[in-house]
Parts: structure tokens; C-alpha cells; sequence
């Protein structure tokens, strides 16, 4: 790595670890501090390997002026000193030296418990997953503001007030009981979950952001299958669709920035490694008794690896949906489910259920119909394929249905 | 279903019962897929008095139920309407739930 890799890569790989440890240690109501302390040690190392060059273990040296920082900081500081440091040497129970633990341990045990603290049920969801990004991934406001599609103040804002709601609700980092860890779990899930889709499904344009996402949201789903009061079934489904869905990150943009369409994918391009560990961590969530939506949809991503049409795999696809819908509903499920059917049972059958749905206004619903027409009635999908670009908001996909549209209009021509 | 229906069949069966369901749930109109119930039970009388089916009282047998959510009787018999259990010459009663 060069020099001018180097830092930045550290940044995003080491300030997150930095700040678990000393929040951590300081208490959540002191994250800005701990944010502060980070930020001047990668500030201080950019200044002085400039002009030094860089050190022999740079991983090393951060931990030691961070370590130096935070120390300097607790002796410096009257108020902070008085109020937080004698809570701190008080837990510790050591001399008067204030230890800070950078150790692999502590550092991973930091993450997993800022992530339960993070993703605490009285925090909005959308500051869980702007404070996930910041905290826990090290991302800067720039790129949380272009992930969102928003600006920097707006991030900022948002941030500011998600953290006086952690001072406010006086969370604590630490590890929920073991009777709680199920439904603590439940959020940390729903934020990973949700982080993850924020970089499958993101409207920004910036390719390597929005794998950057999926990346973050997978690292974290893997810390919790790493600690052994956290790795569940559950924890593995989600990490296992995860796995899946990452395999086709190649393969659905072309050169140009374009999404390929699943069906017009190169399968020579989807990483068998993510397939092999997906399914890896499929057969490790099929223990115990309960089936989660993360299972349901694990096993839907872990179809959609074999890309040959047949019976079995939309049959299959199919009752998979059926019960996810049972468990929870969404408008994209029941519209996919619709899909499935088709495939399954034909496309008359997925009309009449599809028009039971009472989605007009979702783009994605005309969508599907329009494709579900194409074969029996071309004047109905035209129909529909016009609504779909009506409502439709990203240029990519209205390209997609005008031409669906130009192409239907030339078979109606070339029957007349 | 008589004894010699084929495991194809039942199968069939089966898929028909999970794409009702599914197709429900996909309206996002399924309270609760309820449960189906066994034949064998047991009557007990005022006077304590056990004894075991078949429930002679109803002529016919209740083979389960599931809730779902509607705003009239007509929109819950829509829904009824695309039962399995009407191709095999059963019926399905809808009835509404009394709010506590």
C-alpha cells in the first residue's frame, strides 16, 4: 500500500476500533470525545508521517498516541476528570493509571456492544443506521450524505440529535442479558439488515459505496456469528442471504455503470466463494427450531444461485415466499411472490392474483403486470409499462420501460 | 381424504392450501394463519359425561381455521372463495371475531 492509501485505508479500518473502545471506556454520554480523540490521532499521524515518514507498525502507533490522547485528556480535563475518571479507576480497581485496552478482544467486545447500544429499540432507525455508518464503520459524513442521497447537514443533524437521544435514554454499552439477547438481536438485525439493502438497492450512483455498505453490514452480521452468545440461527440466515445476494455484485453493472437485469447477468461473473459461504452459513442457521424471515429469504437467495428456469426452483421459490408473507408482509415480497407464481403456475393465475394486490401506486406492480401481459394481452402491458414510467423515479429503469414499450408497439405493427 | 389417495395428490393438495394461504398473506389480509385440527377429540357433556368423536351433534367435521383481516363479510367471502377444502366438496363458514 502506498502513501497515499495508507492512511485512509487505516481510517476506515482502525478510527472505528479507537472509538468502540474509548465510548466505551468514557461511557456513551462522552462519544464526542472518544470521536474527538480518534479524530486527532489519525490528524496527528497524517502530519507527523509526513514529514517522518511512515512508522514501521502504523497500526501500533495509532494505538499508542490514541491511548496517550485519551490519558492526556483524562488529566487535563478538571470536569472530565472528576466525573468520569474516577468512575473509570474505580471499575478498574488498578493504581491510578488508567488502562486502555486495545487488545483484539476488547476491541471486537466494544463493537459488538456499541452495536447493541447503536441499534437500542428507543433510537429512530434511520439514526441506528447513520450512527452504524459513523461509529462502527468509519464512514464520513460526505459518504453517509451521498448513501442517503442528502447532504452534509442533514447527516450531521440527524447524527447530533441520535446521539442526545443515547445521553438522554442513558444507554449503556454493555452486553443485553442473556434473556433479552433474542429480542436485542431482533434491532441489530433489522439495522444490519437495512444498512445492507441501503447498498444493494441504493439509488446513488457511486458503485464502490454502495459495495462499501454491503461490505460494513456483512463485517458486523460476521462479528456477531464470531461471539458465541450472539451467534444464532438467525444471525447466520441473515448473514447467509447476505453472502448470496453480494455473489451477483459483479455481475449485475456493466462497464458503462448500467444494472444488468438478472436474466441478462454473465453467471461466469457471480463469486462462487460468497455462494460456497452462504451456503455455509444456510446449514449453520438450520439448527434449532425457529424459522425466521431471514431463513425464508436465505433460502429464496440461495435459488436465485442457480440461474436455470425450472419447476423445481420456482415451486420452491414460491412457498418460501408464501410463508415469509405469512411471517411478514411487504409490498416487494407480495409483488415477488406474485412473480414466482407466475413462474410456477402460470401467468393467468399471477394476473388474477396480482390484481388483488391493491398496489397501483407502486411502479413495480405495473411493472409486473405489464411483464405478466406481455404474452396474452399487448395492448394491457403497454398499459401498464406507461404507468410504470409515470411513476417510476430513476432514469435507469424509465429507460427500461420505454423500451419495453417501443418494442411491444412494434409487435402490435408488424401483426397488422 | 380417502385412504388411497396417492402421496402426488397430497402433495398437490398440500401446495394449493400453501398458495390460498400465500395468496392471502400477499393482500396483506392474513391475521393469523390459525391451525388445522386433528379428527379424533373427545365430547364432554353437562352431565360429565366423556365421549370420544364423531361429534354427532354437527354433521360436519371442523377441519381448522385461519383469521384474517377484512372490513365486511363480503370481502372475507372473496377471500373464502379460493379455499381447497370447496374442491373436495367441504365449505368454509366466515364468521367475524367479537372485539373484547
Amino acid at each position: 500500500m502506498d502513501n497515499h492509501t495508507l492512511i485512509p485505508h487505516l481510517f476506515r479500518t482502525e478510527y472505528r476500533k479507537i472509538t468502540a473502545v474509548l465510548c466505551k471506556l468514557f461511557g456513551i454520554e462522552h462519544i464526542e470525545i472518544a470521536e474527538d480523540i480518534a479524530s486527532d490521532t489519525f490528524l496527528l499521524a497524517s502530519e507527523s508521517w509526513g514529514v517522518k515518514g511512515i512508522p514501521e507498525n502504523p497500526t501500533a502507533w495509532l494505538y499508542t498516541v490514541a491511548k496517550n490522547k485519551a490519558k492526556d485528556y483524562l488529566k487535563h480535563n478538571q470536569i472530565f476528570t472528576e466525573k468520569v475518571a474516577k468512575e473509570i479507576r474505580h471499575t478498574h480497581n488498578e493504581s491510578n493509571e488508567v488502562e486502555i485496552d486495545l487488545s483484539d478482544k476488547n476491541i471486537t467486545d466494544s463493537q459488538l456492544q456499541m452495536l447493541f447500544a447503536i441499534c437500542h429499540p428507543a433510537i429512530p432507525i434511520e439514526a441506528q443506521i447513520g450512527l452504524s455508518l459513523r461509529i462502527l464503520c468509519g464512514f464520513g459524513i460526505d459518504e453517509i450524505a451521498d448513501a442517503f442521497l442528502t447532504n452534509n447537514e442533514t447527516i450531521n443533524k440527524r447524527l447530533f440529535r441520535a446521539k442526545q437521544k443515547l445521553r438522554s435514554e442513558k444507554i449503556k454499552i454493555e452486553f443485553p442479558n442473556k434473556s433479552e439477547i433474542d429480542k436485542r438481536l431482533e434491532t441489530v438485525l433489522i439495522t444490519l439488515y437495512l444498512l445492507f439493502n441501503e447498498g444493494y438497492y441504493s439509488a446513488t450512483q457511486d458503485t464502490k459505496l454502495r459495495e462499501d455498505l454491503c461490505v460494513e453490514a456483512m463485517r458486523l452480521t460476521h462479528l456477531l456469528t464470531e461471539n458465541k452468545a450472539t451467534n444464532k440461527p438467525f444471525v447466520n440466515a441473515l448473514l447467509s442471504l447476505m453472502c448470496f445476494h453480494s455473489s451477483r455484485f459483479e455481475a449485475r453493472t456493466n462497464e458503462k455503470g448500467e444494472t444488468v437485469l438478472y436474466q441478462d447477468q454473465d453467471t461466469s461473473l457471480w463469486n462462487a466463494e460468497l455462494i460456497g459461504r452462504g451456503e455455509y452459513y444456510l446449514n449453520r442457521a438450520s439448527e434449532g427450531n425457529v424459522i425466521s424471515k431471514y431463513h425464508l429469504e436465505a433460502g429464496i437467495g440461495y435459488w436465485h444461485t442457480i440461474k436455470e428456469d425450472t419447476i423445481e426452483k420456482w415451486e420452491n421459490i414460491l412457498q418460501l415466499y408464501n410463508r415469509l408473507l405469512q411471517i411478514e408482509y411487504s409490498p416487494m415480497a407480495a409483488l415477488n411472490r406474485t412473480y414466482a407464481l407466475s413462474k410456477a403456475n402460470g401467468n393467468m393465475e399471477a394476473i388474477a392474483e396480482a390484481e388483488k394486490l391493491n398496489l397501483i401506486d407502486n411502479y413495480l406492480y405495473h411493472s409486473l403486470l405489464g411483464n405478466l401481459y406481455t404474452t396474452i394481452d399487448t395492448d394491457k402491458a403497454i398499459v401498464h409499462f406507461k404507468t410504470a414510467l409515470k411513476l417510476s423515479k430513476s432514469s435507469t429503469e424509465k429507460a427500461l420501460f420505454s423500451n419495453k414499450i417501443i418494442q411491444l408497439r412494434e409487435e402490435i405493427d408488424k401483426k397488422k | 381424504m380417502a385412504a388411497n389417495t396417492s402421496p402426488e395428490v397430497m402433495q398437490g393438495m398440500m401446495k394449493k392450501w400453501m398458495d390460498w394461504m400465500g395468496g392471502i398473506a400477499a393482500q396483506n389480509k392474513l391475521a393469523s394463519p390459525g391451525n388445522r385440527l386433528g379428527n379424533a377429540g373427545k365430547v364432554v357433556r353437562p352431565d360429565g359425561v366423556i365421549t370420544d368423536g364423531p361429534f354427532i351433534e354437527i354433521k360436519e367435521l371442523i377441519g381448522g381455521y385461519i383469521v384474517v383481516k377484512a372490513d365486511s363479510f363480503e370481502e372475507a367471502a372473496e377471500l373464502a372463495k379460493g379455499c381447497p377444502i370447496l374442491e373436495v366438496g367441504g365449505n368454509v363458514e366466515v364468521r367475524d371475531i367479537v372485539p373484547m
